[in-house]
């Protein structure tokens, strides 16, 4: 029943992912460029900064400016994704209101579209790594084990589109959400490892247990695995990741199909 | 075959129940510090109860009522967008919503993107938006406009444009939420034309008005809400005396 209303309202759903991309390249003069300058910028900014304090150890983080960049990519597509589908339902309203159509569609299309974008500027890190691999003393590991990228991709976007179901739901009934969503951004900012190596952290037990219940911390991790340092995908982060990703998205998708009936009478 | 005798819109006792709390709590930080001091309290009250009619197909409804009376309520739940606490309601066939001015659009898409989000909204395609397309154009008479970003367009262009998109498809059930004020007086003409043409290809109308003059020369029957309870009904003619007879006293 699901899948076929998915199916009847395809076309609505490619309209928004459309619509989305072709907005967001219109909106600015820069077009698609603005999506390898951005990353290529702060990643640049982060390793000019962080460089010497963290990118000492070649161990764990191998290749700094590859090691920011990664880190910078997925948690970009993360924290976008999730705003942009705690904003749709709200942002739909006015059709919302008046016409009979599976609401889904709002925060999963804003999932995809920011998804699409995030694979785009995936050409900034194969740049970064051709760059890398021939020229500078710090070269990334790369063997077959680029192809298991897709793994961690796939995970993050199931994260993604659950958070994003969670967070569409409460900001129908709370609008201060989207406040309290973006202190916590910040926050998640500073807790994944996206500018220090977690290893050289030299934080204690707990530390570094709170650190690791982050599926963020996971994927990322993952993701330097297949692109970086040329290994296979850790286990226990796989099995977190991909746990937590499922868990994350069925009570998502519990939350929103439990209260859509009531939605309309707070838009 | 499809029952010939089954009604296109069909209410049975239906009953709309809205729990608003008293006050407006809409933000997380309040509804926390009222949870923990157990002040979340609730007015419940019924929009609509015990309402029941039925529109044959062709039949053209008027729905008549003061403000408050749950006119829109009635709407919203015959377009499925809500659920009724009790009762049910059946609606046979596909129905197109008019959209309220500027629903359904994008600001900054042109004309023509949007016809074909405003389309894929109402679940259509884009293949099947395509071959309506020139139509659609056409009836607005924008067709200078079409690659212009929507905000661009002034509220009138807009309102002719989401009008000749919402009316371009031959839907079975049709909803006029006081739509008919379309645009200047020329293209209100047109567009009662259009509406009257539809109307002669037998499609199923419920019209929401308060104007009897109107509901009197679209509708066959109409119904007279008061407080969430159906109080007349029968032909337009009857209602709207009685709702008129309202209306003085």
């Amino acid at each position: 029943m699901f899948l076929r209303e998915l199916y009847n309202y395809r076309h609505l759903l490619r309209e928004i992912v459309v619509k989305n991309i072709k907005i967001q390249y219109r909106r600015s003069v820069l077009g698609v460029f603005w999506t390898f300058l951005q990353p290529l910028l702060t990643t640049l900014v982060l390793v000019a900064i962080f460089g010497k304090l963290f990118g000492g150890n070649a161990r764990d983080t191998v290749n700094y400016p590859i090691f920011v960049l990664t880190g910078r990519l997925l948690y970009e597509f993360f924290s976008q994704s999730t705003k942009r589908a705690m904003r749709s339902v709200t942002l739909a309203a006015s059709v919302i209101r008046k016409v009979r159509l599976p609401k889904y569609i709002y925060p999963l299309a804003n999932v995809i579209s920011v998804f699409v974008t995030f694979l785009i500027s995936l050409i900034v890190l194969v740049c970064f790594l051709v760059f890398f691999l021939f020229w500078g003393d710090a070269p990334p590991v790369l063997g077959w084990h680029v192809l298991l990228t897709p793994v961690p991709l796939a995970i993050l976007f199931l994260l993604c589109t659950g958070v994003g179901f969670i967070l569409a739901t409460l900001t129908v009934f709370f609008k201060d959400v989207e406040y309290l969503y973006d202190v916590f951004c910040l926050i998640l900012f500073y807790a994944t490892p996206i500018m220090y190596s977690p290893a050289r952290l030299g934080a204690g037990k707990w530390t570094q247990l709170a650190l690791q219940a982050n599926p963020l911390y996971s994927i990322v991790e993952m993701f330097r695995d297949c692109v970086l340092r040329g290994r296979l995908l850790n286990p226990h982060h796989l099995l977190y990741a991909l746990g937590f990703s499922l868990v994350t998205l069925a009570l998502g998708g519990l939350l929103f199909w439990r209260k859509q009936e009531k939605f309309i009478l707070h838009l | 075959m499809p029952d010939v005798q089954a009604p296109a819109i069909l209410a049975e006792r239906v009953g709309m129940r809205f729990r608003m709390s008293r006050e407006k709590v809409d933000n997380l930080k309040e509804y926390v510090i009222r949870a923990v001091r157990r002040d979340l309290q609730y007015n419940a009250f019924w929009a609509l109860r015990e309402v029941s009619f039925r529109v044959e197909k062709g039949e053209r409804l008027g729905v008549l009522g003061f403000n408050g009376a749950g006119k829109s309520t009635l709407l919203k739940l015959v377009a499925g967008v809500m659920r009724p606490t009790e009762g049910r309601v059946e609606v046979r066939g596909s129905i197109a919503p008019l959209l309220e001015l500027g629903a359904g659009f994008d600001m900054n898409y042109t004309g023509r993107e949007n016809v074909f989000l405003y389309g894929a909204t109402m679940g259509y395609s884009r293949k099947y938006m395509q071959t309506h397309y020139d139509e659609i154009v056409e009836f607005s008479e924008l067709k200078a406009f079409m690659e212009q970003q929507v905000k661009d367009y002034s509220s009138g262009m807009r309102a002719r444009l989401g009008f000749s998109i919402a009316t371009a498809v031959e839907p079975e059930v049709l909803i006029l939420d006081e739509v008919l004020s379309v645009g200047d007086a020329r293209f209100q003409q047109k567009s009662q034309k259009r509406v009257q043409g539809m109307f002669d290809r037998g499609v199923t109308v419920l019209f929401v008005s308060h104007n009897t003059a109107q509901v009197r020369a679209l509708c066959d029957k109409a119904i007279l809400l008061e407080k969430g309870r159906l109080i007349a009904r029968g032909s337009a003619d009857e209602v709207c005396g009685v709702y008129e007879k309202m209306v003085k006293r």
